[in-house]
């Protein structure tokens, strides 16, 4: 009986300590807004172009209060209420800086990057593809994040980057991209098989100092997919133009177009588990990527020589 | 990184002084550029992060001073060229200050490649990637602020954009000294800025051609 007893003390002393361990929780929690008790704020209408499309912000205002606001915030300002769960974090519509664009860094993307962006997705985040809503809706969406940055009204977004015509997949331009990929340094955040684990890679924060894994092309399934679009034009234009607010720099000063080319066939023999035209002819060669030779000199590429590790697609 | 704008070189009253910290700043822990040889072999002796740099006699480097209120801004825009190098996979000078629109290199002087990732929150954020041997890279900010710069390749650079709206301003070096020469008479806030230990004020009035002495003094955190 006494034994009873001590449970139940023991029991009752762990419901009070609870009880004041959740109210002391619960009191240090932000005041929530009320909805309805939002700050009035004067909005201009914004509008957005999609081929034929044109999108109003006004129309789009349920549809963000709904299905966007609970982590984009209801001031765009990534503050919703999932937010603090997330991981990467949703993107904050005042600051105007976007992953996924086709014009260079630190311009403003145009309205298809947005609109891609909404139906795409994006890989390895919370952001689902938004392909239920309408062309029309997703357009009038694209409108309606405008309204939370005063950059939409001064600034004109940038102009996409040229994308030349893709070459021919051959081996020697695989090999010519490895070349690239260690001459560049990718390695250092993308590892030299490209899993994500290069040696600066657990030091890298987002431009909101949160970490950030850099990208693992040799991810299984889905999880290799890009964040910004999956075919070659799309991995030409991540690497161009830069994942602003991310480390991830913009090399469009720094690799020539016919170059980018090769350096986008070899990243795609990084994406072991999925199928593509350059994994197919990589097979072919039993899975060996030859040294580069500089065709100039005749040379090997200074990087690949001087370097012992050589990067490479692990067949 | 001093500027000079003779536009009264009748009037020219000059503030000058020194900035120093009091009790004890933390330990700045040697940087270890193994991953990264080429810089490494730079440095023989490793160098240390820049957080605070101090001097002889509790001197501190690395302040910007500068006239917050007092010289309204006339707009001009110093001409001479700024530089930022990255040499030994440091940031040389770690603070640059510069007038807002004004232009700006970014030069590589390293084997290895860098991204220069300023983080601005009014500004406009980019990031670029630099490889050993390109030309310098151009650039300027058209508002005031201080903007940490990152490489995310050599996660231990850092450093600062100090962009101000004035064409008076100094960083403090060499023992803490400063100096901001031609002022015309007038009353001046001047504002002492140091990326860990925050931002003091002190007001002067310049009468003439003379030199004030106004002094900064810091609290150094142990950590």
């Amino acid at each position: 009986m006494r034994f009873t007893g001590a449970i139940f003390a023991t029991v009752m002393l762990g419901i009070v300590f609870s009880a004041t361990f959740a109210t002391r929780v619960l009191a240090q929690l932000p005041d929530v807004p009320e909805v309805g008790a939002l700050k009035p704020v004067v909005v201009k209408p914004m509008e957005s172009h999609i081929g034929n499309i044109t999108g109003h912000s006004q129309n789009a205002k349920s549809d963000y209060r709904r299905y966007c606001a609970g982590c984009h915030g209801d001031y765009g300002d990534a503050n919703g209420e999932n937010a603090v769960w997330l991981d990467p974090k949703p993107r904050d519509f005042t600051i105007a800086t976007f992953k996924c664009r086709s014009t260079l860094t630190g311009t403003l993307p145009t309205d298809q990057d947005l609109f891609n962006t909404i139906g795409r997705g994006l890989t390895n985040s919370n952001m689902p593809i938004w392909n239920t809503f309408s062309k029309q809706e997703r357009a009038d969406l694209v409108a309606y994040i405008k309204i939370f940055s005063p950059r939409w009204e001064k600034e004109k977004a940038g102009v996409p980057i040229t994308v030349p015509a893709e070459p021919p997949v051959t081996l020697e331009s695989i090999s010519h991209g490895q070349a690239l990929f260690a001459k560049l340094e990718c390695w250092k955040c993308h590892g030299l098989h490209g899993e994500g684990d290069g040696p600066s890679a657990s030091t890298l924060t987002d431009s909101k100092d949160n970490p950030i894994r850099p990208f693992n092309f040799a991810a299984a399934g889905n999880d290799s997919r890009f964040k910004c679009g999956s075919t070659n034009q799309d991995i030409y234009k991540i690497f161009m133009t830069g994942v602003d607010g991310t480390p991830m720099p913009s090399f469009a000063d720094v690799i020539q177009p016919n170059d980018a080319w090769d350096l986008v066939h070899f990243l795609r023999t990084l994406q072991v588990h999925r199928k593509s035209r350059e994994n197919d002819i990589l097979m072919a060669a039993h899975g060996v990527i030859p040294p580069y030779v500089e065709k100039k000199t005749g040379s090997l590429a200074p990087a690949a020589s001087a370097n012992e590790k050589v990067p490479g697609g692990g067949q | 990184m001093m500027v000079l704008v003779a536009s009264s070189a009748m009037f020219a009253g000059t503030v000058s002084g020194k900035v120093t910290y009091t009790g004890t700043p933390a330990h700045m822990k040697p940087i270890d550029m193994s991953k990264e040889p080429s810089c490494a072999k730079q440095h023989p002796t490793p160098i240390t992060s820049e957080t605070v740099v101090t001097g002889a006699n509790d001197a501190l480097d690395n302040v910007v001073v500068y006239i917050s209120s007092g010289a309204p801004d006339d707009g001009q825009i110093p001409t001479q060229a700024i530089t930022y190098v990255q040499k030994g996979c440091q940031y040389i000078p770690h603070v640059l200050a510069m007038h807002v629109d004004q232009e700006f290199a970014i030069a590589n002087d390293d084997q290895t490649s860098h991204n220069i990732h300023p983080h601005p929150t009014v500004n406009i954020e980019w990031n670029l990637s630099q490889q050993a041997g390109s030309p310098p890279i151009k650039k300027k900010y058209d508002k005031p602020e201080f903007i940490p710069v990152q490489c995310n390749i050599h996660p231990w650079m850092h450093g600062w954009f100090a962009v101000l709206k004035t064409s008076h301003y100094d960083v403090s070096k060499d023992g803490g000294d400063f100096k901001l020469p031609n002022l015309p008479p007038g009353k001046y806030t001047i504002t002492a800025w140091h990326e860990s230990y925050g931002t003091q004020t002190a007001d002067v009035t310049i009468s003439g051609n003379e030199t004030k002495e106004v002094n900064f003094s810091f609290k150094a955190k142990p950590y």
